[in-house]
C-alpha cells in the first residue's frame, strides 16, 4: 500500500446491505453508502432535513457545544433559498481575476518558501498556513489576520477522536462575536460588514444570523481544505510523473483537481434528520433519527466510477459528490476549487519531486468502519 | 464553426460561435448568465443545465448515462434537458437553441 493511498473501507457494506451504522454520543447514525442512494437522500430535503436542532446534522454531533444555527447550511427550503441567494455572489468572488491573482501570489510565495527548507511538516507548516492566508481573501480581511487563525492550530474545533471540546470551539465563537461587533461599529468591505448590511424579508440580518454564516465559513473550510492540500502533497510525493504530466498538459489540471477531490473526499459524510418514518436501502429509518450521506463511500461506487480506487489524473466523467449534492451543496466549493487549481498548477511548475520523510495517518472511527481521511503529521522535503 | 444560441432566464438571446471544446466552456467564456460550469466540465455539479429547443433535439443527441443520472434528481429537468459540458461543439450543433434551465 502506498503511503499516499486512501483505502475505501465501505466497499463490502456498500455492495451488501448498502448502509452502515455507527453510534455518536447516543444519537446513532445510519450511513448511506451508495452514490445513487446518497444523491436521492440529499435531494429529498423534506424527509431528510438539515434544519434540525443546530449541530445535530454534523457527525460527531455539535448539539452540546453550539446553539448558533449555521446559515444557510442548517436551514431548509424555502427559507434556505433567500439566505443562499444572499451569500452566493460573495462566495463566487474566487472566480474574479483580482481574487485569483492574489491567491496565486500567496500560493507562489508559500511554495517558494518551502522549497528553501530542509524539511517541512505539511499539516501545520504548509496546509494550515495556506488555508488561513487564503481565507483572508474569502473574508476580505487584512492578510495579518491569518496569523491569529494559524495560532489556533489545527484542532480548534475539536479535540482528537470523537469527543468535542466546547472550550476550544468557544475560542472561535468568541472571536467571531468580537469581529462582528467591530464591524458593526466600523464597517469595512469585509464579509462581516457585508452581512451586517444585508437584509432578508426587509429586515437586517441579526448578530446571530451573521454569526451563523461566519461559523460555517470558518468551520466548513478548515479541516476539509487542510486535508485536501495535505493529501495532494502526499499524492504528488509518490506520483512525480503526474507533476511532469500536469506541467506539459496544463489543460487537464481541472480534471486532476476534481479527481483528487473525489479520491480524497475531505468531508467523509454529513448528517440529516428524518422528519418522518422512511426507508433507505430497505432499511427502516425512524422519524427523528439520523442518517448520514457518506460522500467518501459514494465517490468510490464502482457502479459509476471505473477503477474507483485509483487516481485517474485525467478522468473525464467524474460525477463525484465530494462537495455534496443538491440544495445544500458546498458554499465554499468555488474557493476550494480555486485553491486546489492554483496549488496544483504551481506545484507542477515549481516542484520536481517531494520526498516523504515521516507521517502519521489521521484515522476516523465510524462505528464498523475506520477511514483514513488524511494525516495528523506529514513531514516532507520539497525539491525544485 | 457552429452558431449556438442561449436564451437566458431573463429571456435574452445570446448567440455565440464556436469551433471546438464544450458548449459549457463557450458559454462560461462568454459570460452567459446561469451557466456556471462550477466543476469545469466533469459532470459533477449540474450548473450548466439547458433545455434543447424541441425542434433541435436531433442535433444534440441524448444525454449520456452519467449525465442522465444527474438530471434524474433535478427538479427542473425535462426530456430536452442536457448538461452542456457534455455537448461537444461540432458543425452538427450549428443553429441550435438552448434555454438556460431554472435552478434553486
Amino acid at each position: 500500500m502506498k503511503k499516499s493511498a486512501l483505502p475505501d473501507p465501505f466497499e463490502a457494506a456498500r455492495n451488501g446491505k448498502g448502509f452502515g451504522e455507527m453510534d455518536d454520543q447516543n444519537d446513532p447514525v445510519t450511513m448511506i453508502l451508495g452514490l445513487k442512494d446518497v444523491r436521492k437522500c440529499a435531494h429529498n430535503w423534506k424527509t431528510f432535513q438539515s434544519g434540525a436542532t443546530p449541530g445535530r446534522i454534523v457527525v460527531p454531533s455539535e448539539v452540546h457545544i453550539r446553539d448558533t444555527r449555521q446559515i444557510p447550511f442548517e436551514v431548509d427550503p424555502p427559507e434556505h433559498k433567500d439566505y443562499r441567494a444572499l451569500v452566493e455572489p460573495w462566495f463566487k468572488r474566487p472566480l474574479e481575476e483580482d481574487y485569483s491573482a492574489a491567491l496565486t501570489k500567496q500560493i507562489n510565495a508559500i511554495v517558494d518558501e518551502v522549497l528553501t527548507k530542509d524539511t517541512v511538516e505539511v499539516v501545520e507548516g504548509f496546509s494550515l498556513v495556506l488555508q488561513s492566508r487564503a481565507l483572508t481573501l474569502l473574508l476580505n480581511t487584512p492578510f495579518e489576520e491569518a496569523e491569529t487563525w494559524i495560532s489556533w492550530g489545527t484542532h480548534v474545533f475539536r479535540s482528537h477522536g470523537n469527543s468535542l471540546d466546547g472550550d476550544k470551539a468557544n475560542i472561535l465563537y468568541d472571536y467571531i462575536d468580537e469581529r462582528i461587533k467591530q464591524a458593526a461599529e466600523n464597517p469595512s468591505n469585509d464579509l462581516y460588514s457585508k452581512l451586517l448590511a444585508s437584509t432578508k424579508d426587509g429586515e437586517k440580518l441579526t448578530h446571530e444570523e451573521v454569526k451563523g454564516v461566519m461559523i460555517l465559513t470558518f468551520a466548513g473550510g478548515r479541516d476539509t481544505v487542510i486535508n485536501a492540500i495535505t493529501n495532494a502533497i502526499a499524492y504528488f510525493a509518490e506520483h512525480p510523473e503526474s507533476l511532469v504530466r500536469l506541467k506539459s498538459e496544463p489543460e487537464i489540471i481541472n480534471n486532476a483537481v476534481e479527481e483528487l477531490i473525489r479520491y480524497f473526499s475531505p468531508l467523509t459524510h454529513m448528517g440529516r434528520v428524518a422528519t418522518q418514518d422512511a426507508q433507505v436501502c430497505e432499511h427502516a429509518v425512524k422519524a427523528d433519527s439520523r442518517i448520514s450521506l457518506c460522500w467518501a463511500s459514494a465517490n468510490r461506487d464502482e457502479r459509476t466510477f471505473e477503477n474507483p480506487n485509483e487516481v485517474v489524473i485525467d478522468r473525464k466523467l467524474n460525477p463525484h459528490v465530494a462537495f455534496g449534492f443538491g440544495t445544500h451543496n458546498c458554499l465554499g466549493a468555488t474557493h476550494a476549487r480555486q485553491i486546489m487549481n492554483i496549488l496544483v498548477k504551481t506545484l507542477s511548475e515549481k516542484v520536481k519531486s517531494i520526498d516523504i520523510i515521516d507521517y502519521q495517518e489521521n484515522i476516523e472511527e465510524l462505528g464498523e468502519f475506520e477511514r483514513k481521511v488524511g494525516y495528523d503529521k506529514l513531514t516532507v522535503k520539497f525539491n525544485a | 464553426m457552429a452558431k449556438i444560441s442561449f436564451i437566458t432566464r431573463d429571456n435574452e438571446t445570446i448567440t455565440l460561435e464556436g469551433t471546438s471544446g464544450s458548449v459549457m466552456q463557450l458559454a462560461v467564456d462568454n459570460g452567459v448568465p446561469g451557466i456556471d460550469g462550477d466543476c469545469g466540465g466533469v459532470c459533477s455539479c449540474a450548473t450548466c443545465h439547458v433545455h434543447v429547443a424541441p425542434e433541435h433535439v436531433a442535433k444534440s443527441g441524448d444525454a449520456n448515462e452519467i449525465e442522465a443520472d444527474m438530471l434524474e434528481l433535478n427538479d427542473y429537468a425535462n426530456e430536452q434537458s442536457r448538461l452542456c459540458c457534455q455537448m461537444e461543439i461540432t458543425e452538427e450543433l450549428d443553429g441550435i437553441v438552448l434555454q438556460v434551465a431554472e435552478s434553486d
